[in-house]
């Protein structure tokens, strides 16, 4: 019964001790708002991969892939069975995208992507991160009259951040072509007017702002835009290609040599990732370097052994954003049947087209890695990779796990502190009361119950701190973004800037589990730091205590 | 001498020894020493002679290097530590010079404190209203019942010790043992202490034992022991105050 009356007698003495509390308090509630962010962003990635990449990836290790995908997507269907609930083939090749933003070329490293568009979807969340309502429902790669979406359709909030979207798709590349013209004409009646002269020499007007390098460069290069062979977006995108002739590429632009009218139509569609085409400016607002309608040239490499690098003419149908910046920076997709023909991934012989891999969506529940080790079995391992979405994001998955443990660590050496602060103020208590602890001896106290009071103390500060701190922390965790934007009220700046992260808010998840070893860890420590001087107490010689002054 | 009445703590040859690196600091070198029920002794002696040791020994705060200690005929030296925490708590009431109370506790939780120690928290429940009673009891009669919720900072020395007397009593101990619970007070608050003494070994027959160094407070007792050289001196001075305590003896029993 001492014991109780004690500990409550000391904790209301020994204010010092509350210093612990407090330390104990800060390091449990920063870990619960740690990992209560560090798992929002985790899930919100995850749940974003997983988006962007479907359940199962059915690959072949060569850049040329393999025959008849048909063929493979039903065997597959008979080895796993019921999980599969949708298959579509993809063609992926390493290129280059390159695009004139005011008369200089941009060239971006990319990841070409043909995929089926009828049924890309339906095995991923492609078609949600779209910026045109009628591709996120069906995508088509011909290009929108208009439409696109202004406001991000992804973000809570209703603000138009994407103003330059407003006039994408045909309306803008009308503009462009009759920009462009106009500005031909102007060239070839000055040039006209000029004769063999120098045009800058005669005509000092012309060769002011008017008259830049840009403009002159730009205007060449539009040139040579409308020289480059058309294909229509019908034709493009149409699967029953005509016959196979002895140069794929003659057959992947079919109608080499006949004029095109780029006000009426266009080329093959493209899809780049937003990042590859715009930047966010400080105001929150993407500003556009390409926008539907304006076309692009990929340079990609030939199926064949070497692969040769050739180039060709897009127009830019659409934007794909899954705020994966490591995707939207990278990804370009385009119809499957237009790339495998241009990259002569098409049989002259059997007519059979080549993909290089097979993206499968299982039921939901289904054992991803159990159907993943069955295709493994069906298919021999030196043709054909079979990995999860898990698998292929192992490294990223795993850095953020580690980047989480770390942290969590460090986090913990605050409690570790609060414990060794623990630690020094009962040793200091065990000293100043070293008589006390004599007395309550000579009245009969066991060595364990004086051993008690100290671990009971100990356990008091741990529950009080932990306790004070889940409050604190959970509180914290559940408001973060009104607290957010509370301090970006006072301080004016901005302290989560979705430019970075693309997301809008922050994302903040509470795990039980987790909270629960984050108190049972902070508790651990406080009544751990208290075992030595515990000891110390119990172990005290009664005589020489009552002697202690 | 104490063939009459049964001795209450039989003391044989008793050593205490004292290591410090090499030397060895023999302060007990074997002492007999017998405490009569309901006998009053005081045991003087030399500053350093060892009477707090032996003290201490007696209460089973420390443990003998040799020798026995019987307590009601039992031995009480070499029991495991339980034991002789539960020995402490019951049968010896410590009074030391320097009161050695609390200060966080009031003088009534001061008093109960050896109870608290005995019982947990669900008996102390249980209890508690009787404790409460015993030890308000005893303080009212020591003259402090309206200084009940005072810290010990707050009382005189000399109430501070009334406090200890109470909280050694308060378990109705079978011997009281008092370390010199004077020399902290002026002349006339220890005579009040040693009144209290005396009238708690008339009233009540408790056995006491006294350290004292004060010739004049040690002659209030029924027998002196005089420690000497690690002994019992049975030095001639001593002879005349064992006719005294021979003739307390007497009107004891008569
Ligand atoms: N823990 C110890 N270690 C070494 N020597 C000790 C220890 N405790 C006591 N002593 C020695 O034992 C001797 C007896 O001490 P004790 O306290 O019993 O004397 P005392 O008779 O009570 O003296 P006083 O009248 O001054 O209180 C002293 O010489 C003291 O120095
Ligand atoms: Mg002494």
């Amino acid at each position: 019964m001492y014991k109780l009356l004690l500990c409550w007698r000391y904790l209301r003495t020994r204010w010092i001790a509350l210093a612990s509390i407090v330390s104990v308090t800060l390091g449990v509630a920063t870990m619960i708002v740690v990992n209560a962010v560090m798992a929002g962003f985790s899930y919100e990635m995850q749940t974003r991969i997983h988006g962007i990449l479907s359940d199962l990836v059915f690959e072949s290790h060569s850049l040329s892939g393999f025959q008849d995908p048909q063929w493979h997507m039903d065997e597959i269907k008979r080895a796993a069975g019921d999980d599969i609930v949708g298959m579509t083939p993809t063609v992926a090749v390493p290129a280059m995208l390159n695009f004139q933003v005011r008369g200089q070329w941009i060239t971006r490293q990319i990841m070409l992507i043909g995929i089926d568009e009828t049924t890309h979807a339906k095995v991923s969340d492609f078609g949600r991160y779209l910026q045109h309502p009628g591709n996120r429902g069906q995508l088509s790669f011909a290009l929108r009259d208009g439409g696109y979406d202004t406001i991000d359709s992804q973000s809570d909030t209703k603000a138009v951040t994407r103003p330059a979207l407003e006039g994408a798709g045909w309306p803008h590349r009308r503009m462009r072509v009759e920009r462009e013209r106009v500005w031909r004409e102007k060239l070839e009646a000055d040039r006209r007017a000029g004769g063999a002269a120098d045009p800058a020499a005669t005509d000092p007007a012309a060769s002011g702002p008017s008259r830049s390098v840009d403009q002159q460069v730009d205007a060449v290069l539009a040139a040579t835009t409308t020289d480059a062979s058309p294909v229509a977006a019908e034709a493009a995108a149409d699967p029953a290609a005509p016959p196979a002739t002895a140069d794929p590429f003659r057959q992947a632009r079919p109608e080499e040599g006949t004029k095109m009218d780029p006000a009426r139509e266009q080329f093959t569609g493209i899809v780049p990732g937003l990042g590859l085409a715009s930047f966010r400016d400080n105001a929150g607002t993407d500003r556009f370097l390409v926008l539907p309608g304006d076309d692009v040239k990929i340079t990609f490499p030939t199926s064949g052994t070497p692969p040769k690098a050739v180039s060709d003419t897009f127009t830019v149908v659409d934007f794909y954003e899954s705020k994966m910046s490591e995707y939207d920076s990278n990804f370009v997709f385009v119809p499957i049947a237009a790339l495998q023909r241009m990259r002569g991934m098409i049989d002259p012989q059997s007519g059979l087209a080549s993909v290089n891999s097979i993206q499968i969506k299982l039921r939901e529940g289904a054992d991803l890695d159990r159907v993943r080790d069955t295709l493994r079995k069906v298919f021999p391992a030196d043709l054909y990779a079979v990995s999860t979405w898990r698998d292929k994001q192992g490294p990223l998955l795993a850095a953020v796990d580690m980047e989480m443990s770390v942290l969590n660590i460090l986090l913990f050496l605050i409690i570790a502190v609060a414990g060794f602060g623990i630690l020094a103020i009962f040793f200091m208590i065990v000293v100043e009361k070293t008589r006390d602890i004599g007395i309550l001896k000579s009245l009969g106290a066991s060595a364990g119950g004086i051993g008690g009071i100290f671990l009971g103390y100990g356990l008091f500060l741990g529950i009080v701190g932990a306790g004070a701190g889940l409050a604190l922390g959970l509180s914290i965790a559940w408001n973060i973004n009104t607290i957010r934007a509370g301090v970006e009220w006072c301080t004016g700046e901005r302290v989560f800037d979705p430019s970075i992260y693309y997301f809008y808010r922050i994302p903040s998840i509470v795990h039980p589990f987790t909270v629960l070893w984050i108190i049972v860890g902070a508790v651990g420590i406080a009544v751990g730091s208290s075992v030595l001087p515990a000891l110390r107490a119990a172990r005290l010689h009664p005589v020489e205590a009552l002697r202690h002054d | 001498m104490t063939e009459t009445s049964p001795a209450i703590l039989r003391v044989r040859d008793l050593r205490k020894n004292y290591r410090s690196g090499e030397t060895t600091l023999e302060v007990l070198r074997g002492v007999d020493f017998d405490l009569a029920a309901g006998e009053f002794v005081s045991i003087v002696g030399q500053s350093g002679s060892g009477k707090s040791t032996l003290l201490h020994l007696m209460g089973l705060l420390d443990a003998a290097d040799a020798g026995s200690i019987e307590l009601d005929g039992t031995r009480i030296d070499g029991l495991s530590s339980a034991r002789r925490d539960r020995l402490r708590n019951t049968c010896v009431g410590m009074v030391f010079q320097s009161y050695h109370l609390l200060p966080e506790l009031d003088a009534l939780e001061n008093v109960l404190a050896p109870l608290m120690v005995r019982y947990g928290v669900l008996e102390w429940l249980r209890v508690r209203h009787q404790a409460r009673d015993t030890a308000r009891a005893l303080l009212d009669r020591f003259g402090l019942g309206s200084r009940l919720r005072h810290k010990p900072r707050q009382l005189s020395g000399g109430e501070m010790q009334r406090v200890a007397i109470a909280r050694a009593l308060v378990t109705r101990p079978r011997v009281l043992l008092a370390d010199e619970p004077t020399g902290n007070l002026d002349e006339a608050t220890g005579a009040g202490i040693l009144e209290t003494l005396c009238e708690l070994n008339h009233a009540d027959g408790l056995s006491i034992v006294l350290v004292t160094h004060d010739a004049a407070v040690a002659r209030r007792a029924d027998r002196i022991v005089r420690l000497a050289a690690g002994r019992v001196d049975d030095a001639p001075q001593a002879l005349d105050q064992s006719a005294h305590a021979g003739q307390a003896a007497r009107r004891k029993a008569g």
